[in-house]
């Protein structure tokens, strides 16, 4: 049985094409991935992402646990403030990206919902292998979660929100009411544009998303409903990593060109083999490639230099910005200068590829 | 999702029109939504030899590649070069403008084999 979030009735009502994502029922598209894609860069569009894991933390001991379990320090970390970070095992491979925000009492954890249940395990555990005084309280199908992103969206919604979110500081958040409804708003999303990403409880959700979502449609440039279809051409265009795809248990963080996100002078879980590949450097760095054919290289197609295999394609698409085939791989760190010309094995045919510098995508503002 | 009588199906979904001495292929508007934006479109070249049940082709959306198959033997007398510069052409006519290429049949009556509108109608659940 799949989960469905407490936005299910909106996405049929809004005529949504569901598909099973880690197991929920996920809309990937309303009316068109391009179409929603393009809706995102010139507007603004609303993504459900209540699939995601949203755990909080709390307790006296949630910083040193937090400085145990992640790549990056928290001890510098500001209250109403988000920070990307990652979770690694012993042996460096990444367990998850995250977003951590740190809230006047609490610490929440927002994970992907294909390792929500991988990462709340690895979390107990480490808490009571180190006995850490603190708690650990998955809300994820307690709440609900919206992406609001494009270019019009902190405008539209500051009118709507009647709260002036253009002062809100990127990688800030606030909470905030609207109609007797209590939220969360965060500065942030995962699609290359400017925007929000809201937190509601899961009894309110439905009706905040419906009255946003009929309020902001009236305008002739407005913000409509997308989905995890537009959301991945958005992210392969900004160069986001997916679990999954650039990011997985037998990757590490500094292959995956993830080096600022990890301190390496701080002792966590995984320091001690990162210490190690920074020094001699990665056999494979991710880099950016673009096709000369407008087909698609999927995640797996061979990356070569001539007669030999030097790589591969983690993710690839047709860039609904830039007309072009883009992709991102893993190649030897040797071939990983821009401009390095290399061949894709797309299902036996090789298409010529020139190595650029990652984001493809980049907003103007 | 729209299966007309005048053309002859298969179960991976593409169409097959009698067109005077010619038979034109394409995908159906069902396959065409299930891929989503169509990107890109592997055309056969015209004079090339096809046997039933070969691949003549490809298309690719973001979503996924997918072979073309044809249900009928013959030569290949013409394709719509228009796909190369826009693919989406088929999804937004995939009976019609969305049309793929046109072979010449080598072996009579074989299209007649083929799936009919209603069991290709089956064949999707509809």
């Amino acid at each position: 049985m799949l989960l469905r979030t407490p936005l299910y009735d909106f996405h049929v009502s809004c005529g949504a094409r569901l598909v099973d994502f880690a197991g929920w029922e996920m809309p990937l598209l309303y009316r068109g991935i391009v179409e929603e894609h393009q809706q995102t860069r010139t507007s603004g569009s609303l993504f459900d992402v209540s699939h995601m894991g949203r755990i909080w933390l709390s307790g006296k001991d949630t910083p040193a646990f937090l400085n145990h379990v992640l790549t990056r320090s928290v001890t510098d970390h500001r209250v109403r403030r988000s920070r990307y970070s990652l979770i690694c095992s012993a042996s460096g491979g990444i367990l998850d990206d995250v977003i951590v925000s740190r809230d006047v009492k609490d610490w929440l954890i927002v994970c992907n919902a294909s390792n929500r249940e991988k990462i709340l395990k690895h979390l107990e555990i480490q808490r009571d292998a180190r006995s850490f005084d603190m708690q650990i309280d998955d809300r994820t199908l307690s709440t609900a979660m919206v992406a609001v992103q494009g270019p019009r969206v902190i405008e539209l919604l500051s009118d709507f929100l009647a709260m002036d979110l253009k002062t809100m500081p990127r990688y800030g958040f606030e909470d905030s009411e609207h109609m007797l409804t209590r939220y969360k708003i965060f500065r942030s999303g995962y699609t290359g544009e400017d925007g929000v990403e809201m937190i509601f409880s899961a009894e309110s959700a439905a009706t905040m998303v419906q009255s946003l979502s009929e309020e902001l449609s009236k305008d002739d440039s407005p913000i409509k409903p997308a989905g995890l279809g537009a959301r991945d051409t958005l992210r392969m265009e900004a160069a986001m990593p997916l679990y999954g795809h650039e990011l997985s248990e037998s990757l590490d963080p500094i292959s995956a060109g993830l080096g600022w996100a990890v301190e390496l002078g701080k002792d966590f879980i995984g320091a001690e083999p990162l210490r190690v590949i920074a020094q001699h450097g990665p056999a494979r760095k991710l880099v950016g490639l673009h096709l000369a054919s407008p087909r698609i290289a999927r995640q797996g197609s061979p990356v070569r230099s001539g007669e030999k295999n030097i790589g591969e394609v983690t993710s690839g698409t047709f860039s609904p910005t830039l007309q072009k085939s883009i992709a991102m791989a893993y190649v030897d760190t040797k071939l990983a200068e821009s401009k390095t010309p290399l061949q894709v094995d797309l299902r036996g045919s090789l298409i010529e590829a020139a190595v650029v510098p990652l984001p493809f995508y980049k907003r103007s503002a | 999702m729209p299966v007309p009588n005048d053309r002859r199906y298969l179960p991976t979904h593409e169409w097959h029109k009698p067109d005077g001495d010619v038979i034109t292929l394409g995908i159906t508007p069902f396959a065409a939504d299930e891929l989503t934006d169509i990107t890109y479109v592997k055309l056969p070249t015209v004079g090339q030899q096809l046997k039933a049940g070969s691949t003549f082709g490809e298309v690719e959306s973001v979503k996924a590649t997918s072979d073309l198959y044809t249900g009928v033997s013959g030569t290949v007398t013409a394709v719509n070069t228009e796909l190369t510069s826009n693919p989406g052409l088929i999804n937004s006519d995939a009976l019609g403008a969305g049309w793929i290429a046109k072979i010449k049949p080598a072996v009579a009556g074989e299209i007649d084999k083929l799936l009919s509108a209603e069991d290709y109608l089956k064949k999707i659940g509809q």
